[in-house]
């Protein structure tokens, strides 16, 4: 009776101690390292935008808005990116946090945006763990994993290199 | 020597003419720059100190664009919209219209680094326009999410 009493306790410790450890090798949503979190939204034209569709991609997730200095110094060089490295397999798609559509309509002209643009809302913000602050950029591999993320103004520099290695690895099949 | 003098003499009297005759025009755009005053600061650890006291509670204005509020603000914050949107202006003008002059109001933003932030100055601005005499402004660095929420200090989403 005690030898089972004694394996039932063992087997519960080793039970909460894999939990704890499993619990703790994931990391939390839209973390570094974890699978980027899918989501649809609208593109201003009115196209279902899906980030799982650039599965095998990388992407260059932006979230912005046409109010925010920083983000409006960093968007030509994306739209410069997009079309030097667009065949390459980067994907960049940008979630605005405007209030409303008119102001990002005018913008994307005025920019010349090369990829699609879609309104963002407070989901898609929470999935990946509150947009608090712009921009946030956020790099995602081939495999659908967060490779990093940027709050504030990117070094552009750094970020460029950081999708060059990205780039650089072969599309997952 | 004295030929030369006195040919100086004419232009130093434009000179003192000119002065006087834009002395207006500078004192007007030292008035202007006045109105346009630096706001007065509250730090993030200050504002919450005042929080959690038990004295006087400011009323706490958010003028930063609605869904970064929605996910996060400061509890009892009231939402006013961007302060560089003449329509958000307005509603600022409606919410403050029967306070005091001397209301304790804490106006703050975090979209984006202070000194980018386009919303404080046009709202602080205003309500010194009104005359409101007890207005801060919370200093927030970089955002709202580095300076505030990321701190553990008091949050709460929704509207």
């Amino acid at each position: 009776m005690t030898r089972t009493r004694t394996l039932l306790l063992a087997l519960l410790l080793a039970a909460v101690a894999f939990v704890a450890i499993v619990h703790r090798r994931s990391p939390p949503r839209g973390a570094q390292g974890s699978l980027a979190p899918d989501f649809t939204l609208q593109t201003l034209d009115g196209a279902p935008l899906r980030l799982s569709d650039y599965h095998g991609k990388v992407v260059l997730l932006d979230f912005w808005a046409t109010w925010c200095a920083p983000c409006r110094e960093e968007i030509p060089r994306f739209v410069d990116w997009q079309r030097r490295y667009g065949a390459q397999g980067l994907q960049v798609i940008g979630v605005s946090m405007d209030d409303s559509a008119g102001p990002v309509q005018k913008f994307n002209r005025e920019f010349g945006i090369n990829y699609p643009v879609a309104l963002g809302n407070q989901e898609v913000a929470s999935r990946y763990g509150g947009i608090l602050g712009l921009p946030v950029n956020i790099v995602i591999g081939r495999d659908g994993r967060i490779v990093s993320k940027h709050l504030g103004m990117a070094n552009l520099s750094q970020l460029e290199q950081e999708l060059a290695v990205q780039l650089s690895t072969a599309p997952a099949h | 020597m004295i030929i030369f003098r006195v040919r100086q003499r004419p232009s130093w009297i434009l000179c003192c003419i000119a002065l006087i005759a834009w002395a207006p025009v500078l004192h007007a755009q030292a008035s202007a720059s006045n109105t346009q005053a630096q706001p007065q600061l509250i730090m993030p650890e200050d504002l919450v100190k005042v929080l959690k006291s038990a004295g006087t509670k400011p009323l706490i204005l958010n003028i930063g664009p609605w869904l970064l509020f929605v996910q996060a603000h400061i509890p009892g914050a009231e939402f006013i919209g961007q302060g560089s949107d003449p329509q958000a202006l307005q509603r600022l003008r409606d919410r403050v219209q029967k306070l005091p002059h001397n209301s304790y109001i804490v106006l703050y933003c975090g979209c984006c680094p202070w000194a980018h932030c386009p919303n404080v100055n046009p709202a602080y601005a205003e309500l010194r326009r009104l005359g409101f005499t007890n207005v801060k402004v919370l200093y927030v660095a970089d955002n709202l999410g580095t300076d505030w929420v990321y701190k553990g200090y008091p949050a709460v989403s929704g509207q």
